[in-house]
């Protein structure tokens, strides 16, 4: 490490708060997205707000670039360090500061767990409704930076729909403050613009959460079909129907079989596809809509049908969907997962052709996705120890989100564009699109010096290798979706 | 501004903005205060461009030119059973879809499901430079770029001219049952309006009028559920239900503004609900009226003319008379000029003054 970058960063944090070793910088040289890996120069792992004020300040006087990191659960890459940089570990902030039950708000710190505001919040019979599959483990801080979703966000919105303020100190070293704990705001939403900036515009250092009322009632039914298309057709009735369910979500044969060897999860016999559907409410509307989604899914002609009876095989029916991802992994050495989107009522047809595309390129792909948002999450299996197989699924994820673009969708539903995406934005937007983004990036960042390579096309390629998954996802820990 | 040009199409008012140094666009002007301008700037009225280009009530999005008269789109939704749930204001008065989101308001529904910032899918916009623009995207969840959608909300056309829009909607709920729920004081709305915002009711709106002694409460749900909720609701006090058409006539004047006096200004207050007791106090003391909207996350109020809206304190946005457009802000910080510059480079765009 260069001796004044170190210095610079050793007068504001003590030896042991300053990784610099190579042992130590391991851990921290990759995300959830594996397939890249880039040493840092440093890790600085703060305390307190004002130490990350001081650290962004010092990196924007020695024009150092910093990549800021919670949980390093990203799937786009968007935390991997840059070459020649640090990385700004918030871990340590994860105090919530404040939670106003009579105000449904939480005031937290960017490195709190997101499941954690919600056990905040639980015996105030309120939650937060953002819930990534990682929400155990990756923190409020990520899901700001990266706009996370989440199973539930056709009702409730992405994260950028429960963020009310930020202070945060910007690339520039400026600290600013956005929104507050209002529901309402006056002038253009900063709050808005913020979330979702993949690192590129500074760090949030206290974030004001909405929080809801929790549901009182749920509806949870599984249901298993001969054919994915059976199961879509009895998305788009019960879309039609004018039910607004809290999930709808899909699992395909091959995300079927991995969840029931991973988590001995039960489903109906022979199906291509299962379509999860939830209800919730207030009892009085739930027991209504019960009648009208039981009957349209008695007519969409399933194997069979099972509502959850209690609140333990609600609990087992979503564990199921949300480790069909790490069990995914369990049938290949490696993977990668897509999240583009497409319009809902063309989600047969994607789903038919994505299976064309992973025939023709000889890789197996799993499907396990947001229905009800027409959000796809399609896992391409492969093993980085053939040649040329990690070459040949990056190839396959890229006719997945060509496709996705010309069906009138989009490259990313809530992962982000990060380091992996970043070739495929001039698919979504055109050149003067693009300025426009690298204008709002520039006034944030006018050196670049804040997650610089993400997001936009070109810039340095970070190595591109590795095999196996995350230490933590092989620990079970964390998911990938 | 003392020039107004009605451009017809898109193309015509990408030239349009391009034409003058210094351009401003509006919708209907049902809230003037907005556009009231130097004389040097060219009005630019998108009531021309008016037309649903796409609706898929199976995808429950639509698109929209920015001067499509509200009133036409929430008729052409509810064909369909569907709506924009956060009741966008001054639906009958013709505000347009682009002026809504210009100046960011939502109507009592905001409290169930959020406001129009919640709705907003994506945009098409004229930049300062004149650059035709398309971010955010046409499907229900999009990560993709930086949130311009959601930045413009409440931009005032002072960041970009606002062409054509994307949104979210949703199924309409079956029905709605409105209810009267007395209160003596502020203090016990208060109360009220956060024990509504944290039950098991899930109530689309909890609004208390101008000078009324009573919260009223709007649920809506699925056929034959509501009086069941409306019973729990009306259990500890005095309260009752409104007749389907009384309920009906209620809310479409509370969302028309029916209350305030044209001679008066009108403000957007955000509002913390504890905030509203002193701020029903202070304009009661100034001589004007408060709606308290969303649980009391908004306020509406009227001041006689010529009044301070500063003095209560709280951040306002003035949407009638002649007041500063926004008051009880914090300075700008340093960001707000440089996204400024990065979207108006010339200065096309006047101000937030």
């Amino acid at each position: 490490m260069p001796a004044d970058a170190l210095r610079r960063l050793s007068a504001i944090l003590p030896a042991d708060r300053l990784l610099w070793q190579p042992a130590h910088l391991a851990a921290y040289q990759s995300d959830a997205l594996t397939a890249f890996q880039s040493p840092p120069l440093a890790v600085a792992i703060p305390e307190t707000a004002d130490e990350v004020i001081a650290l962004v300040r010092a990196c924007h006087a020695g024009r150092l670039p910093f990549v800021a990191r919670g949980s390093g659960t990203s799937l786009s890459g968007g935390s991997l360090p840059v070459k020649g940089g640090i990385v700004i570990a918030l871990n340590r902030l994860n105090r919530i500061l404040r939670l106003d039950p009579a105000e449904r708000i939480a005031v937290v710190e960017p490195g709190v767990i997101n499941l954690a505001v919600t056990a905040a919040a639980a015996p105030h019979g309120l939650h937060y409704a953002p819930d990534p599959s990682s929400q155990s483990i990756c923190t409020i801080g990520g899901n700001v930076a990266f706009n996370s979703g989440g199973a539930h966000c056709l009702k409730y919105g992405m994260t950028s729909n429960h963020v009310l303020g930020l202070r945060a100190v910007l690339a520039t070293g400026e600290v600013v403050e956005f929104g507050g704990g209002r529901r309402e705001q006056i002038g253009p939403d900063w709050c808005g613009l913020f979330t979702g900036h993949e690192g590129l515009f500074g760090i949030a250092l206290e974030i004001t959460l909405q929080l809801l009322p929790r549901a009182e009632c749920f509806h949870t039914v599984l249901a298993g079909y001969r054919t994915l298309e059976q199961a879509g057709d009895a998305v788009s009735a019960i879309v039609a129907s004018g039910l607004l369910p809290g999930a709808i979500e899909i699992m395909d044969a091959l995300a079927l079989e991995a969840a029931k060897a991973a988590v001995h999860a039960d489903y109906p016999p022979h199906c291509e596809a299962v379509l999860i559907v939830e209800l919730e409410g207030p009892r009085e509307a739930v027991a209504a809509d019960r009648l009208r989604l039981d009957a349209l899914l008695a007519a969409s002609q399933p194997v069979e049908a099972r509502p959850a009876r209690n609140p333990a095989e609600r609990l087992a029916i979503w564990k199921g969907r949300k480790s069909a991802f790490s069990a995914v992994g369990r049938l290949s050495p490696d993977f990668i997962v897509q999240d583009g989107v497409v319009p809902r009522r063309r989600l047969g047809e994607a789903l038919r052709r994505i299976g064309k595309f992973s025939r023709e390129a000889g890789l197996r792909c799993a499907n396990v996705f947001h229905a009800g948002d027409g959000n796809l999450h399609p896992l391409i299996l492969y093993n980085g120890r053939n040649p040329g197989e990690l070459g040949r699924a990056e190839a396959l994820a890229g006719r997945i989100l060509r496709l996705c673009v010309d069906m009138g969708g989009s490259i990313t539903g809530e992962h982000g564009i990060g380091v992996e995406k970043r070739d495929y934005l001039p698919a979504m937007f055109s050149s003067d699109e693009i300025d426009c983004l690298r204008r709002i990036r520039a006034a944030f960042d006018p050196l670049g010096i804040a997650n610089p390579g993400k997001m936009f096309p070109g810039g340095e390629a970070p190595a591109l290798h590795a095999h196996g998954p995350h230490p933590l996802e092989r620990a079970g820990v964390i998911s990938r979706e | 501004m003392k020039t107004v040009v009605t451009p017809t199409s898109t193309a015509e008012l990408i030239e349009a903005v391009r034409s003058a140094p210094r351009v401003l666009a509006f919708g209907a002007g049902t809230k003037p205060r907005l556009s009231q301008v130097d004389d040097n700037v060219l009005g630019i009225s998108t009531v021309g461009l008016s037309s649903l280009l796409e609706y898929e009530p199976d995808e429950y999005t639509f698109t929209a030119l920015a001067g499509t008269p509200l009133r036409d789109l929430t008729a052409v939704l509810a064909e369909k059973r569907q709506y924009l749930p956060f009741d966008p204001p001054l639906a009958a008065a013709g505000a347009t879809l682009g002026g809504t989101v210009a100046a960011g308001l939502s109507g009592p529904g905001r409290l169930r499901y959020g406001g129009v910032r919640d709705f907003i899918l994506g945009i098409r916009f004229v930049d300062g430079s004149g650059r035709d623009l398309r971010l955010g995207g046409k499907v229900v969840k999009n990560a993709a770029g930086f949130d311009l959608p959601k930045f413009l909300v409440g931009s005032l056309g002072r960041l970009g001219v606002i062409t054509e829009l994307t949104f979210k909607v949703f199924p309409r709920p079956a029905s709605t049952l409105t209810l009267r729920l007395p209160v003596s004081d502020p203090e016990r709305a208060v109360t009220l309006f956060e024990a509504l915002g944290s039950g098991r009711w899930e109530v689309e709106a909890a609004d208390l009028p101008p000078s009324a002694d009573a919260v009223y409460v709007r649920l809506a749900g699925p056929e034959g559920t509501l009086p069941l909720i409306a019973r729990e609701l009306l259990a500890h006090g005095s309260g009752d239900t409104l007749e389907p058409s009384v309920a009906t006539t209620f809310w479409a004047n509370l969302q028309a503004q029916a209350w305030s006096a044209p001679g008066n200004s009108l403000h957007k207050i955000a509002l913390r609900p504890r905030e509203a007791p002193a701020l029903l106090q202070q304009v009661a003391a100034m001589g004007g009226q408060v709606h308290l909207s969303s649980a009391g996350c908004l306020a509406w109020v009227a001041l006689p003319a010529g009044s301070d809206a500063g003095r209560l304190g709280l951040q306002a946005l003035t949407l009638r008379g002649s007041g500063p457009l926004f008051s009880g802000r914090a300075a700008e910080p340093e960001i707000a000029r440089a996204i400024k510059f990065a979207l108006d480079p010339v200065d096309r765009f006047p101000g937030f003054a």
